[in-house]
């Protein structure tokens, strides 16, 4: 018993080390296999406030810019608009609403790590949950990962552990949105087999069998192409729509069937 | 020595505050981020208990990833500095470090170089070693640890000479 004590006296600041180390390794190796933890990310409070208070100085340099933004925005939306021909008044009868839109802006950014995660500025008070998808204006940005009361973080598309069902536009064509963390202009799309037809500058698309983002909203557009190892599937990469270094403003998408989908694939699968 | 508690604590808000809202931000040539809070190590009083200084940078590595969504990779990387720098300042100081009159400020120019350059090359080693985790991008880690590193490095002296220690 001595001797015991002993040992670990002369060895304390190992033994401590060890410890907090293995602390430490445990909340990483746990990241690199799943979800980021609950508890441990920047939409916490203090966290969240610090990077909201930042954002409140430095939004009004970029204020000129974010409003052209937005006037190109309108503008894309009231064309659309204006010419559709016929827009019936009850088309906007809330049983026929499959989506709801929260809009909300980037706190804090990050494109350089493996794994980046966006933090926003809306939370559980503004109904915003886990696994809501998260658009800008130009093209898709992740999926909510963590919300806290008034902060969430995303989960971004460069991120290594995203995986984003997405097709080639018109067709039904469809494969895995991935990043190989080289560099942040492009994503991967991956498992589109090789008898399908591709052309560089071909446009990419959200897939329908996600059911948090609609179906055809832009990603990017093929980059070049190649077959895999296993050369039965295509390899591409994918130009973004968005550049990931500016994002300001962006859109938080609820799908309201989303429940029902989940549980009934659940039901399927347990049977 | 209650002055020097509270410098240190002043000193901990500060480097982890201008590390998350200016250095994590920095992107420079799209990925060099350059971690300067590694200077809180650099300038953490010699004589102090080691075991405080342990906890005392785990707690900066913490909280560090608490802004970043890291996980615990700067809290792995820190804490492993901490432990070895007695080591890294036998090698660098020679035995001059065990006397009771040795000062940082004491020392030479390219002592002090060397000693925070060690201790910036094996933080970067472990913190992209366990970020991109995997030997088939050995290369990919050391042009990171390389780039970024002389980043940290060039940082970090900019600001020693800026905040001298002289005072302590």
């Amino acid at each position: 018993m001595q001797q015991i004590i002993n040992f670990i006296i002369r060895y304390k600041n190992f033994l401590l080390y060890i410890f907090l180390l293995i602390i430490s390794l445990a909340l990483t190796i746990q990241s690199h296999s799943y979800h980021q933890s609950k508890f441990f990310n920047s939409s916490n409070w203090i966290a969240g406030n610090i990077y909201g208070f930042s954002h409140g100085i430095t939004t009004y340099f970029s204020l000129d810019e974010e409003n052209e933004k937005l006037l190109q925005e309108n503008k894309r939306l009231r064309n659309q608009l204006f010419n559709k021909e016929f827009v019936s008044s009850t088309r906007t009868d809330s049983s026929a609403i499959k989506y709801t839109i929260v809009s909300g802006q980037v706190i804090k950014n990050s494109y350089a790590d493996h794994r980046n995660y966006i933090t926003i500025n809306r939370g559980e008070k503004d109904s915003v949950k886990q696994d809501m998808g998260v658009i800008t204006d130009l093209g898709i940005l992740g999926i909510i990962e963590n919300t806290s009361n008034k902060f969430a973080t995303v989960q971004s598309i460069l991120n290594e552990n995203s995986n984003i069902n997405a097709k080639i536009k018109n067709t039904t064509h469809f494969g895995s949105l991935v990043w190989d963390a080289k560099t942040y202009t492009s994503v991967q799309l991956i498992d589109i087999p090789r008898l399908v037809p591709l052309t560089v500058g071909d446009t990419i698309v959200t897939g329908a069998m996600s059911s948090i983002f609609p179906e055809n909203i832009p990603i990017g557009t093929i980059k070049r192409f190649d077959l895999d190892i296993s050369k039965s599937f295509y390899q591409i990469d994918v130009a973004l729509f968005n550049d990931m270094t500016n994002i300001k403003n962006i859109y938080i998408i609820n799908n309201l069937d989303r429940k029902e989908v989940l549980e009934l694939e659940d039901k399927t699968n347990n049977e | 020595m209650n002055s020097g508690y509270l410098i240190n604590i002043i000193r901990f808000i500060l480097l982890v505050l201008i590390q998350v809202l200016v250095f994590n931000r920095l992107n420079f040539f799209g990925f060099i981020n350059p971690m300067v809070y590694i200077l809180f190590l650099y300038w953490y009083p010699i004589k102090e208990n080691r075991a405080a200084f342990i906890g005392l940078s785990f707690l900066l590595g913490i909280s560090i990833d608490f802004f970043s969504d890291t996980m615990a990779l700067h809290s792995a990387s820190t804490v492993t500095i901490a432990y070895m720098r007695p080591a890294i300042m036998r090698f660098v100081f020679g035995i001059n470090y065990e006397f009771q009159s040795f000062k940082l400020s004491n020392t030479t120019k390219a002592q002090q170089f060397t000693f925070l350059a060690l201790l910036i090359l094996v933080h970067h080693l472990v913190y992209f070693s366990l970020e991109i985790f995997s030997i088939a991008n050995i290369l990919l880690i050391i042009k990171k640890v390389l780039s970024i590193g002389l980043a940290s490095l060039i940082l970090c002296l900019l600001f020693g000479s800026l905040f001298s220690v002289n005072k302590e």
